[in-house]
């Protein structure tokens, strides 16, 4: 029960970061290059994704269960620890924060220079760039929702939280029809990390013969643990950062 | 070949990114909680000892870089 909500809100969670950045990238080429090539082009990326996902998942059920939380937790973990640095330094203030409604500007304003090339009356360069837009940040969300469910035991809990995720996206995108800036994509991204993080940890253990006190349990201290972690990092670099803000301050 | 190299630059950046190091100190950790899971101790402490350890290495690279 505690390992399937953390799936099902990791996947979400996860899900609804990446598909707030593939929105922004289909809705840049939409603006610019016309809705046509936009949407072929993430409609091809969405079936390239689901074939991904239809060949590795039941391929990935057959690998015995130790086996598969061994190298899925050393994944998750080298994965989740990009996320979770990438996130401890934004909130520190030494990396800038991920802003939708400036990348929306860069794109557009880079689809809007490419000469227009047609072919079968889509615009090449726009289906392109919703194309790999979407499959790129997909492949993100087809690799969690895969190594996240097989490890768990269950794809379809994991792919049910990644499609509210779709949902909830796309109907916000449809409605307000513009990068979704106001989504706290920064926090979102500190989130995932923690719980990439926190599963990493967890399965790897499990997967290398460990047995956590408690069994599924330790989940919430693993999470506590890693959220503490990740507290006190924020909070020993911002020092850092304000300490050279002063010394700069001083020499200036 | 070129083909290839970008496919494998692309899941090299994908899994491990910018930080290496860290990537093979997770995979240091496993072997080690291995080992010692394989004599029968308790492990259950070393992957989060290794993980804050990992995260101070990596973040004082990046912010030193």
């Amino acid at each position: 029960m505690t390992a399937g909500v953390f799936l099902v809100l990791s996947a979400f969670l996860a899900s609804a970061v990446e598909m707030v950045e593939a929105l922004t990238i289909v809705l840049a080429s939409g603006v610019a290059r016309g809705w046509r090539s936009s949407l072929t082009g993430m409609g091809a990326a969405v079936v390239a994704l689901a074939v991904i996902v239809a060949a590795l998942g039941p391929a990935l059920t057959v690998i015995p269960i130790n086996a598969l939380r061994l190298v899925v937790g050393g994944l998750l973990l080298t994965f989740g620890l990009q996320w979770l640095r990438k996130a401890i330094l934004r909130a520190s203030g030494f990396k800038a924060l991920h802003d939708e409604d400036e990348i929306f500007s860069r794109e557009l304003a880079e689809a809007k220079t490419a000469a227009p090339l047609f072919r079968g009356g889509v615009d090449w360069y726009g289906f392109t760039l919703s194309f790999k837009g979407v499959l790129l940040e997909g492949l993100e969300v087809a690799f969690i929702v895969l190594t996240f469910g097989s490890t768990q035991g269950s794809i379809p809990l994991a792919a049910a939280g990644a499609a509210a995720a779709l949902v909830l996206v796309a109907g916000v995108g449809i409605a307000v029809r513009a990068p979704l800036a106001r989504v706290p994509e920064n926090t979102l991204k500190f989130a995932v990390g923690v719980m990439l993080t926190t599963f990493g940890i967890f399965w790897s253990t499990e997967g290398a013969g460990g047995n956590w006190p408690g069994s599924d349990a330790a989940l919430f201290g693993v999470l506590a643990f890693v959220i503490a972690l990740s507290a006190l990092s924020v909070a020993l670099l911002r020092r850092r950062k304000r300490e050279q803000l002063v010394a700069a301050g001083a020499r200036a | 070949m070129k083909y290839l190299v970008s496919f494998g630059r692309f899941w090299w950046n994908f899994v491990v990114g910018d930080d290496w190091i860290a990537a093979a100190l997770v995979i240091a950790s496993i072997g080690a909680t291995a080992a010692l899971a394989a004599g029968n101790i308790a492990v259950w402490w070393v992957m989060p000892v290794a993980v804050a350890i990992v995260l101070y290495v990596s973040l004082r690279r990046a912010i030193t870089a």
